[in-house]
């Protein structure tokens, strides 16, 4: 076999080796700024196209959320956060309750504050991650009413092929959701233990879907 | 001369700052160690359950009329004339600060728009992408070191940290509007600042009164958090590790 022989292996293996990683690279799905960007457009293009959102039905913005970008959020990290040290003292059961009870009041909200939009959009600020990394902050701003607010959104690469990114915090003007929640939480905890805190979240629910 | 003079108030002033916020600190070291943040939450919180009662009052009625009143168009004109306003104190706070991409940042704002932009009316830097980095004369301290103290409710004001309240003249000073000479002009201002403030809290304050399990100290961590991401310009904290 000759020297050439060789270098031709050499070539076609280094064309196949390309070909491969330019295929799982085009099968890892799309960056996160770009999840976020089209996840977030859709949202807001499919409220500002319903008037029946639009002005308020609040229900119907719920089942969207729930829809569109529920299976997008890794609930369970949040919630563990949230709750901190206490969260490991909780039995299954009490954890199910936490997610779901935390679950129901984060929706509600959100979905309160979407109904407001008007006219705003979303613009995304530079990404500033490697291709590699498995946890990303993607930096949004929403435009068009007053002053701009920020937005962020920490993702997470969730393992496995074409399954994509999944948000486990929010960044409103600088404030992290899951931090905010922390002290509430443990204070909860400190004072009626973990049945309380679920007690004082499905209390709130009951009273915020009274509201609405 | 001049910078001489600003400096020698610059380390008064650290220094009663200093002093307050340690004596504060040995204070709270003897009441309870509940909060090492808010050590003062006791008064604190009458002063926000008292604030709260006067806003619901006068504060929240009055921005809920002028929402009312007022278009869409000419409320968000309102708040980007006093956001230009704000952005021409961020030049030399950032600048002090030695950040020189918020100060040019700033300077281009003011710039494009208090011209294009129609003396501020319209907010013409944000859609060209300049960025908006607020900043005041406690995150200049802060910058250099000094620490914000505690935190505060300041009665009719709301939420600060100690050390904002206390170069709050530096910052009054800093406002444009207060140099107005007519003073009924200046006073319209004033209350027109402070409507356009609530108002672009009306929707969060029912956001935050519906999710909070306890009000008080989801606005506090909230505040505080805020203030520490404006210390960092805008940087929300990627490393800040929130697993169990």
């Amino acid at each position: 076999m000759s020297i050439r022989y060789f270098k031709q292996l050499g070539v076609r293996l280094m064309l196949i080796v390309g070909a491969l990683s330019a295929g799982t690279a085009w099968a890892q799905d799309e960056a996160a700024d770009a999840f976020i960007k089209r996840m977030s457009t859709e949202v807001l293009d499919i409220i500002k196209a319903d008037k029946s959102m639009r002005s308020g039905d609040i229900a119907k913005v719920v089942t969207l959320v729930d829809m569109r970008i529920m299976p997008h959020v890794d609930f369970q990290r949040m919630t563990a956060s949230a709750v901190g040290p206490g969260w490991r003292q909780a039995t299954p059961e009490q954890q199910k309750r936490l997610q779901e009870e935390f679950k129901i009041l984060l929706v509600r909200t959100y979905s309160g504050a979407l109904s407001q939009i008007s006219d705003q959009v979303i613009a995304l600020k530079p990404l500033r991650a490697a291709p590699e990394d498995k946890e990303v902050v993607v930096r949004s701003e929403v435009r068009g009413g007053g002053e701009p607010i920020q937005l962020d959104y920490r993702l997470e690469k969730t393992p496995g092929q074409g399954s994509g990114w999944r948000i486990f915090n929010i960044n409103v003007m600088g404030v992290w959701l899951v931090e905010t929640y922390k002290s509430q939480f443990a204070q909860e905890i400190n004072a009626k233990g973990v049945d309380g805190l679920i007690e004082s979240l499905a209390a709130r629910n009951k009273s915020n879907s009274k509201k609405n | 001369m001049c910078s001489f003079d600003f400096l020698g108030r610059l380390r008064s002033l650290a220094c009663t700052v200093a002093i307050i916020c340690a004596s504060s600190g040995a204070w709270a070291q003897t009441a309870k160690p509940a909060n090492l943040v808010d050590p003062f939450e006791g008064i604190n919180r009458s002063i926000y359950a008292f604030n709260e009662i006067l806003d619901h009052a006068v504060m929240r009625p009055v921005a809920v009329a002028y929402a009312e009143f007022l278009p869409r168009w000419m409320r968000n004109s309102v708040t980007h004339f006093f956001g230009n306003l704000a952005d021409v104190w961020s030049i030399p706070t950032n600048a002090l600060s030695l950040r020189p991409k918020a100060t040019v940042d700033s300077i281009k704002r003011v710039a494009v728009n208090s011209t294009v932009g129609l003396l501020g009316l319209v907010d013409v830097a944000s859609t060209l992408d300049i960025d908006k980095h607020p900043a005041d004369f406690g995150l200049m301290l802060n910058r250099w070191g000094m620490p914000s103290g505690p935190f505060v409710v300041v009665p009719l004001l709301g939420p600060r940290t100690l050390l904002e309240v206390v170069v709050y003249p530096f910052d009054w000073k800093g406002n444009l509007a207060n140099h107005v000479d007519d003073v009924a002009l200046r006073d319209l201002l004033m209350a027109l600042s402070f409507t356009d403030l609530r108002v672009s809290y009306l929707q969060a304050g029912d956001v935050v009164n519906a999710v909070a399990l306890d009000q008080y100290s989801f606005k506090r961590d909230a505040y505080l958090q805020r203030r520490i991401y404006l210390q960092n310009d805008g940087e929300s904290s990627g490393s800040m590790d929130d697993r169990p």
